[in-house]
This record gives C-alpha cells, sequence and structure tokens, in this order.
C-alpha cells in the first residue's frame, strides 16, 4: 500500500546529516517529532494556521505540518534544539524572550523565535510593522503580542551591536 | 522596601521553554504506548441501535475497543458527561467508542470501521428552543431543559418601587456567542497502569489533577488513592482543559487497565473544538430605570446561558453573573435572576471571565444606551452611579473604607482624561455625516470583579516549601501553572520571605499523590489563594530558622532580619551568618524539619439562598478602559487603533508578567468582540480548525497601554490579587460602545463582524 511505502530521506537537522528510512506518507513534523525526538517542534492545526510546527527550511521559515518528509529531500533544517551555542549559550532571540515577558504558556514560542531568526537574518533593523508582518502566521494566544514584539526588537539591537 | 517582590523577574519557567525543551503532554511517550482514539457521534441528537466494533478489532494492530459496556465503574461523571454515550447521542461531541492501536495510522483508520446504527432525534440547538415547552427535552428526566442548580438570583430593595421612581426606563436585549479557549496545544493525556497500586497513574495538559483524578476513580471504580494525576507543561488553558480532558483520561484509563499497557491520547485541533467546553453563549435582557439626572434607580435582568448537552459548570459560572449583573454601580433596586439551559450543542464551560464577558458586555452597552437616551455623556453616567467607597453592592456587602477598595471614580476619569474622550466623541458624532467612509469612533467601558472563588466554594489552597541542607528550596502548590505565570509568582513570595536569591528556588509540578488537593485553579485565584499558602508555608519555615539563628547570634528573635541569603541582627549588622549556615545548623545540627505546608483557607461566604443577598467575595479588582477605533462603512471592518486601560490589582508581584496578562487578555476579549464565533448549524459544528475559528495574529494588535492601580487591599499576599481574568472583559462593550460613537448603529449581539456591522445581521444562520 502506497502508505507504508519507505522511502530513503537525507537531511541535514541543526547541522547534522541524517539518512533515514521513512514511511513516505510521513510529514516533516512527524519525522522531526517522532523520528529524530525534537519535540521542539510542536503541532498546533496540522493545517498551516498556527505556526506552532515552524521550522527554518533553507533558509526560510515554513510549517512542517505542511510539507512531506520527501519535499525535504537534501533540505537543511533549523529547529530550535539548533540555537543554543556549542556551549548551551542561548541565542539573543531566546535572551530577549525572556527578558521581556514574551513567553506565557510557552506553545508558541519556538515557532514564533524561529520566525523572528529568519526575520533578523535578513532585515536587521525591523520595523515594528515588519515584526507584526513577520510573526503573523505565528498565532499566539496567551501574549497578546505586544511582549514578543519587544522581544524581536532587544534581540535585533544587541545583534546589530556585533552580538551574532 | 521589598528585594524581589514588585520586581519584574524572569520567569522561572522560561528557560525550558525558549529552548524548546518543555515537556508538553503530546511530548511523553512511553516504551509499548498504546494510540487511542475515540469515535465521535454523527448527529447531534440520535438513538444508538447498534455499534459494530468487530470489523475494527479484527484490524492488525487494533488491541482494544471499549465502548460504554467496558466502563467498569460509573459511566456517568460530574455534569452528566458519559465516558461514552450508550444509548443516546445529545450532541456531536460525544464519544460512542474509543480504539487503542499499536500506531497513529492504525488508529486513525480503526475508528473509521466503527459501525454506528443510529436512529435520528429531533432536537434544541439554541436558547430559544430549549425554553420553548414544545421543542423536546435534551435529557428526559429534565422537562424544561434548565440546568440543575443553574438558577441564581439577587434581590435587593423594591424593584417595581424603583421602576416606579424612573423618569426613563429602557428595555434592551443583548446576545453573545459561544467561542473556544483556542489555547494553541491541543489536549493530550498519557496513562500508565499502575500494578502497585492496582490504579493508574496520569499526565498531560490538565488544568484541574484533583477533579480529573476524582472522576477517573469513579469511572474505573478504585479509590482516589489508586488514581495518581501529575500536570504536563500546559500549552495554555484559560478554563479549557477540564472536561475533555477529564473524557479523554477516563477513556484512555480504561483501556489502560485492560490491557496493562501506557496509552496516549492526543487531540487533533478539530477533536478539540468538537468536544471541549466554550464560554457559553447567552441572552440576556435588561430593563433599566433612572432620574432624569442619571441616578439609576432600578435594574431587572434575565439572563440564559446555553449549557449545551452536558455542563459541570453552569452552575459556577451562573453564581458569579448574579453577583455582577448589576455592573459596578451602586444601584438601590435590582432584581437578577440568571438561568442555565441544555442544547443539543457543544457545551459551556470555563473560559477566561467565567460569565463576565457576557454580563458586561450587556451591562456597560446598556449604560452607553441609557446615557444617549438621558443626553449625558458616558462618561458623566458612569461617574455618577460607580461604585464609591462606602457603597453598597446589590448584595448587601459595604465596600468599608480601609478594606475594600473602590478607586473606580479615579481610574475611569484616568482613561478618559489620557485620551481626550469627551471632546473626541463630540467630534466623531459631528463627522458621522462626512463623506469619508472610515469614521473614527471613541468607546468606554468599566467593571469590577469578585477576586477568587467567593461564595462559589471554599477558596482554599495549599502549599509545600522544602528547604534543602544547600539551601535550595523547593515549592510546590496544589495549583497548577498554564503560562500565567504563577510559579514564578509563587517562587518570588518564599524568596521574599526567606529572604534568598531567586535561584535557589525550584518548582514541583502539581502532583496529586504529593500535594494537598485544594481544588481547582480557576478564577484568577493561582496567586491570591495559592500565594498566601505559600506565604504561610514560608513564614513558618523563617520562623524556625530564626529560632536557631537568635541562638546562633545570641540576640533577640525580634531583632533578626533575613536578606540577601544572609541572616544578621538589624542592630548590629557585622552579626550575622549566611542562609545556608543557618539551614545546616537546623538539620544537621538540631535535626529539625524545614518542610513546611501552608494551608490557606478564608472560609466560606456565607449567602441567602433567597435573595442571593451576602458577603459574596472577600474583595474585588477594577477595571475600565477606553478603545479607539477606525470602522470602514462600506466594508464594516473594524479596526482597533488604540486601547488605555487601567487595572486595580492590589500589587502586582510581578508587574511585568501582570502586563502580559493583561495584554493577552485584552487580545482575546478584542477577539471575542470582532472575529471569534464558534458556529453550530442545528448543532452541528462549523467552526472546525483555525481556519473557520479566527483568531487575532499580530497584525490585530492595537497599541496597548496599560496602567496597573495598586491599592492596600490586605486580603492577597503581599496585598496581591486577581489578575487574569479581569483584561478581557472590558473590550466588547468599549468596541461596541465605540461602534456606536462612530456609526450611530447600535449593535446588541457578538462578534461585530463585518456582516452585523454592515448589514445589522448574519448571513447565515
Ligand atoms: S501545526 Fe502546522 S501550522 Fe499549525
Ligand atoms: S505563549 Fe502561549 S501561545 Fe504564545
Amino acid at each position: 500500500m502506497a502508505a507504508n511505502r519507505k522511502i530513503e530521506l537525507n537531511i541535514k537537522v541543526n547541522n547534522k546529516d541524517y539518512k533515514l528510512f521513512i514511511a513516505s506518507n510521513k510529514r516533516l513534523l512527524d519525522v522531526l517529532r517522532d523520528d529524530l525526538g525534537l519535540t521542539g517542534v510542536k503541532e498546533g492545526c496540522a493545517i498551516g494556521e498556527c505556526g506552532a510546527c515552524t521550522v527554518i527550511m533553507n533558509g526560510k521559515n515554513v510549517c512542517s505540518c505542511m510539507i512531506l518528509a520527501g519535499q525535504a529531500e537534501g533540505a537543511e533544517i533549523i529547529t530550535i534544539e539548533g540555537l543554543e551555542g556549542p556551549k548551551g549559550e542561548l541565542h539573543p532571540l531566546q535572551e530577549a524572550f525572556m527578558e521581556t515577558g514574551a513567553v506565557q504558556c510557552g506553545f508558541c514560542t519556538p515557532g514564533m523565535i524561529l520566525s523572528s531568526l529568519v526575520l533578523l537574518k535578513n532585515n536587521p533593523s525591523p520595523t515594528e510593522e515588519e515584526i507584526k508582518e513577520a510573526i503573523s502566521g505565528n498565532f499566539c494566544r496567551c501574549t497578546g503580542y505586544k511582549q514578543i514584539i519587544e522581544a524581536v526588537q532587544l534581540a535585533a539591537e544587541r545583534m546589530r551591536g556585533g552580538g551574532m | 522596601m521589598y528585594k524581589i517582590i514588585n520586581k519584574s523577574v524572569k520567569r522561572i519557567d522560561a528557560y525550558e521553554k525558549v529552548t524548546g525543551k518543555a515537556k508538553y503532554g503530546a511530548d511523553l511517550n512511553l516504551t509499548h504506548q498504546l494510540y487511542a482514539k475515540t469515535v465521535y457521534s454523527k448527529y447531534p441528537h440520535a438513538k444508538i441501535l447498534k455499534i459494530d466494533t468487530r470489523e475494527a478489532e479484527r484490524l492488525e494492530g487494533v488491541v482494544a475497543v471499549i465502548t460504554a459496556e467496558d466502563v467498569p465503574g460509573n459511566n456517568i461523571m460530574f455534569g452528566k458527561f458519559p465516558v461514552l454515550a450508550k444509548d443516546e447521542v445529545k450532541y456531536i461531541g460525544d464519544g460512542v467508542a474509543a480504539v487503542a492501536a499499536e500506531s497513529r495510522e492504525i488508529v486513525e483508520k480503526a475508528v473509521r470501521l466503527i459501525k454506528v446504527e443510529y436512529q435520528k432525534l429531533a432536537g434544541v440547538f439554541n436558547i430559544k428552543e430549549a425554553i420553548d415547552k414544545n421543542n423536546g427535552k435534551v435529557h428526559s428526566e429534565i422537562e424544561d431543559n434548565l440546568i440543575e442548580h443553574s438558577h441564581h438570583l439577587l434581590r435587593s430593595g423594591d424593584i417595581e418601587k424603583g421602576f416606579k421612581e424612573a423618569d426613563v426606563i429602557l428595555e434592551r436585549t443583548y446576545q453573545t456567542q459561544f467561542v473556544d479557549q483556542a489555547y494553541i496545544e491541543p489536549e493530550a493525556i498519557i496513562v500508565i497502569p499502575d500494578p502497585y497500586k492496582v490504579g493508574v497513574e496520569i499526565h498531560g495538559s490538565i488544568q484541574n489533577p484533583y477533579s480529573i483524578r476524582t472522576n477517573v476513580a469513579t469511572v474505573l471504580g478504585l479509590k482516589i488513592n489508586q488514581v495518581k494525576v501529575v500536570q504536563s507543561t500546559i500549552g495554555g488553558s484559560f478554563g479549557g482543559k477540564d472536561e475533555s480532558v477529564m473524557l479523554m483520561a477516563a477513556r484512555s484509563a480504561i483501556i489502560a487497565m485492560k490491557t496493562g499497557r501506557p496509552v496516549k491520547m492526543v487531540l487533533t485541533r478539530e477533536e478539540s473544538f468538537l468536544e471541549s467546553s466554550k464560554r457559553h453563549a447567552s441572552k440576556a435582557k435588561y430593563k433599566i430605570g433612572a432620574k432624569r439626572d442619571g441616578t439609576i434607580v432600578a435594574v431587572e435582568n434575565n439572563v440564559y446561558t446555553q449549557g449545551g448537552a452536558y455542563n459541570n459548570k453552569a452552575m459556577f459560572v451562573n453564581w458569579r453573573a448574579s453577583i455582577h449583573a448589576a455592573g459596578p454601580y451602586a444601584i438601590p433596586n435590582i432584581k437578577t435572576d440568571i438561568y442555565g439551559v441544555y442544547t443539543n450543542t457543544v457545551y459551556g464551560g470555563a473560559y477566561r471571565g467565567f460569565s463576565a464577558p457576557q454580563i458586561v458586555f450587556a451591562n456597560e452597552s446598556l449604560i452607553d444606551e441609557l446615557a444617549e437616551e438621558l443626553n449625558i455623556s458616558p462618561q458623566e453616567i458612569r461617574i455618577k452611579n460607580c461604585l464609591k467607597p462606602g457603597d453598597e453592592l446589590g448584595t448587601g456587602q459595604i465596600l468599608l473604607p480601609g478594606k475594600i477598595p473602590a478607586p473606580l471614580e479615579k481610574m475611569i476619569n484616568n482613561v478618559c482624561k489620557k485620551t481626550d474622550f469627551e471632546s473626541k466623541r463630540k467630534k466623531y458624532i459631528k463627522e458621522r455625516e462626512s463623506f469619508n467612509p472610515i469614521k473614527k469612533g471613541i468607546g468606554l467601558s468599566c467593571t469590577f470583579r469578585g477576586a477568587g472563588l467567593g461564595g462559589e466554594g471554599i477558596d482554599s489552597a495549599s502549599a509545600t516549601v522544602t528547604i534543602d541542607i544547600d539551601g535550595s528550596i523547593l515549592i510546590q502548590s496544589g495549583l497548577v501553572e498554564m503560562g500565567q505565570g504563577m510559579r514564578t509568582a509563587h517562587a518570588q513570595i518564599v524568596a521574599e520571605v526567606l529572604g534568598v536569591s531567586l535561584d535557589r528556588i525550584t518548582f514541583c509540578n502539581t502532583d496529586t499523590s504529593v500535594t494537598l488537593d485544594c481544588g481547582p485553579t480557576v478564577a484568577s485565584r493561582g496567586t491570591l489563594a495559592g500565594g498566601n499558602a505559600m506565604l504561610i508555608a514560608a513564614r513558618k519555615l523563617l520562623d524556625r530558622l530564626h529560632k536557631r539563628a537568635a541562638i546562633m547570634l545570641d540576640c533577640n528573635i525580634i531583632d533578626l532580619v533575613s536578606e540577601n541569603n544572609f541572616i544578621f541582627n538589624r542592630l548590629d549588622k557585622s552579626r550575622k551568618l549566611t542562609f545556608k549556615e543557618v539551614v545546616e545548623e537546623c538539620l544537621k545540627g538540631q535535626g529539625l524539619s524545614l518542610s513546611a505546608q501552608g494551608w490557606y483557607t478564608p472560609g466560606p461566604e456565607k449567602l441567602s439562598s433567597e435573595t442571593g443577598r451576602g458577603n459574596a467575595y472577600p474583595t474585588y479588582s477594577y477595571g475600565a478602559s477606553v478603545i479607539e477605533l477606525n470602522v470602514d462603512t462600506q466594508t464594516g471592518k473594524i479596526n482597533v487603533e488604540k486601547i488605555v486601560a487601567g487595572y486595580e490589582i492590589g500589587r502586582a508581584i510581578n508587574p511585568q508578567i501582570v502586563k502580559g496578562q493583561f495584554y493577552g487578555g485584552i487580545l482575546q476579549g478584542l477577539g471575542y468582540a470582532l472575529i471569534e464565533e464558534v458556529r453550530n448549524k442545528d448543532g452541528y459544528l462549523e467552526t472546525k480548525n483555525y481556519d473557520d475559528f479566527l483568531i487575532p495574529s499580530s497584525f490585530d494588535m492595537p497599541e496597548m497601554e496599560v496602567t496597573i492601580y495598586e491599592s492596600d487591599d490586605p486580603v492577597g499576599p503581599f496585598r496581591a490579587k486577581s489578575v487574569g481574568e479581569l483584561g478581557i472583559e472590558l473590550m466588547a462593550p468599549a468596541v461596541a460602545n465605540a461602534l456606536y460613537n462612530a456609526t450611530g448603529k447600535r449593535i446588541r449581539e457578538l462578534p461585530l463582524n463585518l456582516e452585523r456591522v454592515l448589514l445589522g445581521k448574519t448571513l447565515r444562520k
């Protein structure tokens, strides 16, 4: 049966190469969570609306619930688990999220941080509108977004200051 | 001066969340676990003729299929919820069977192989149909569809006399919709059989561990101590992760007992929207009488809340509503009646606000309508009537100065002044006639809110604080963290009392086998009651430490001070010991215990069942807000530009977390006001996922200016009282009032979406 057909998948996740044999109907989300144990990738809706499953794929933030594993062949993926430095140093975005009170229940946080990271890579000095735009695909039910936006501004400022 | 409280310290649970390491229910996995799924009803109301599970059972990898027949103990839980429906389904989210299999794929296939034969029945799908005698019954034993114990009333003064004295009388009806809490984490449960207890251990996204424990024990026919519930990190709840989780836990527990294997059940978003509780829909009839000068003399209201097929909250939600239904005003004559009704629809439960969003929308819209009728300003009518020090509430409770604060007058004036309310309001009325299709509007609302459970139940809370030999401290509460920041507030309280730095403190997940049952984490009581319990426990320990330190330092115990990890004699600061030295001496030198329980109970509040009068709550919090918006009169789209709000909360243990609670509450309140609506068509759920049930995104965030008012309210720990729910309720009426200011159109039904704003009605229904 088609669903059970196994395929080979070569992907680089958080700077590590993997060769996996997985069912062809798996989503990237399932591969990351179930096969690689990266449970920082969250599932909130499975239809590409909430952004909890956001990961960075080849430099872009994508909803991993909307990507079949096979579509990620050869891709480079970054999840929240890949943000810490070799000695466990936190990324300026992670620090800023803690400092500004941008985290409540935390379920949206990994996706929110990754979307913000893509923004700051492409635009080191975003305006408030640009930040809103960049995280508009990531729902947060707890914070009302205000302190998240403050966190991104704070991190941007520090990163411009030569941090990263 | 405080060292730790009243400061915006970093949350103690932020690190694991920003690194993705926090374990939520769905992140837990055990070897040999089974994956379980529920088979839901096909119709909103039907007789079950036959359930054929054979084909599903034959599928390879299916390990167990259960129906109502397999429930070992009681199939009916608190609020009439059946673990699995037996003879009849009463709404579209009823479970009829549950399946467990070796993998998610297999269980998904298996649920489709369960064949159920139904005989469709007529149903009642809204409040009007439920009240109408001829429309049938949801529960055969209940003639009038009225939810047991859901009628709450308040009688104050003489209502007829009051209306006789009135120069103006208005009668209006307001309606609100079902909405979902829509926490981003869908419910997840994992149940592990416990061979020693011959029972189960349950982990997951659980807001109220103790009620889950009791209900699951009854379902399994076990004693309470055979069931243990441990809370995982929760991805938001807002009142919601309760009934649905109770059902999941019960079904999974039956399977775990039957198979001897761990059982994991994670809801899809669609299942979560289908099976979890909603904010009760409501219909509120109001009659208000006032003098020409704006003095309100009488309010009569009749409110119906829609409970759905089962309900374990209407009795509590409606009681809170009955106390607050006449609003934060001093009114001599009040007659309030609140009822809850069963319908063959999704059911109402707890959602942030717990009746306030519905009641405050009605009442604060009405006040503006009254002001308009009397031709006085919304600000003036509120200032004239709002609760002031020394005033008496409808319940007869007096806002004694020094005991219960009543700062509304100042708060209303402040938000109005900050926004230039009156002059803008007048300007926008003039601009209604202009050619520009984009109209501006400004709206005001205010509220008061009883802190904690009050007369709804016993507001007890438990805490355990344990100091270890190295001076590290473990704290545990019977109340749970759901994202609101309670753990951090508790840790701040303990650190402040013991005079230690925050990094010494860690928190334990709530575990029913360790921490004492102190009821649910609801009613914004996590800090108020839970914080008081922490305070009591920490003070007991401080006392033990100081007794020892006084001997060690050879001084008077009353001269000792604990600060910055030291204990010293305030008369001679060089005479000091480190916190750790004293701890070591207590534990090792003297063999004392440095673990203490804190149990806080304010005792029962007493109310008369005939009049509803009495001291309903120990104290109240207050709020006032002004909203500025623009509306495109060609599309009906409302764009909220700015919110200026003030909240009186006693004292903020952590101002940053408190503000976060308000910002979040405000955005949820705007979602409720503008876009959110769980739509039922003849009992079928139309809003299945986030593409139908819209919630605010970052684009919907307006400019927000929140002022926290502190007071000397003595009830809470370090004078802190309730925060969590207060943010949400001011939004809908302020938006409706601003919309009126912009367009001259009064809309009395939520949400104020494009259709209602443009056409005054919705296209569907
Ligand atoms: S889970 Fe992928 S967008 Fe919601
Ligand atoms: S912090 Fe809870 S969803 Fe964003």
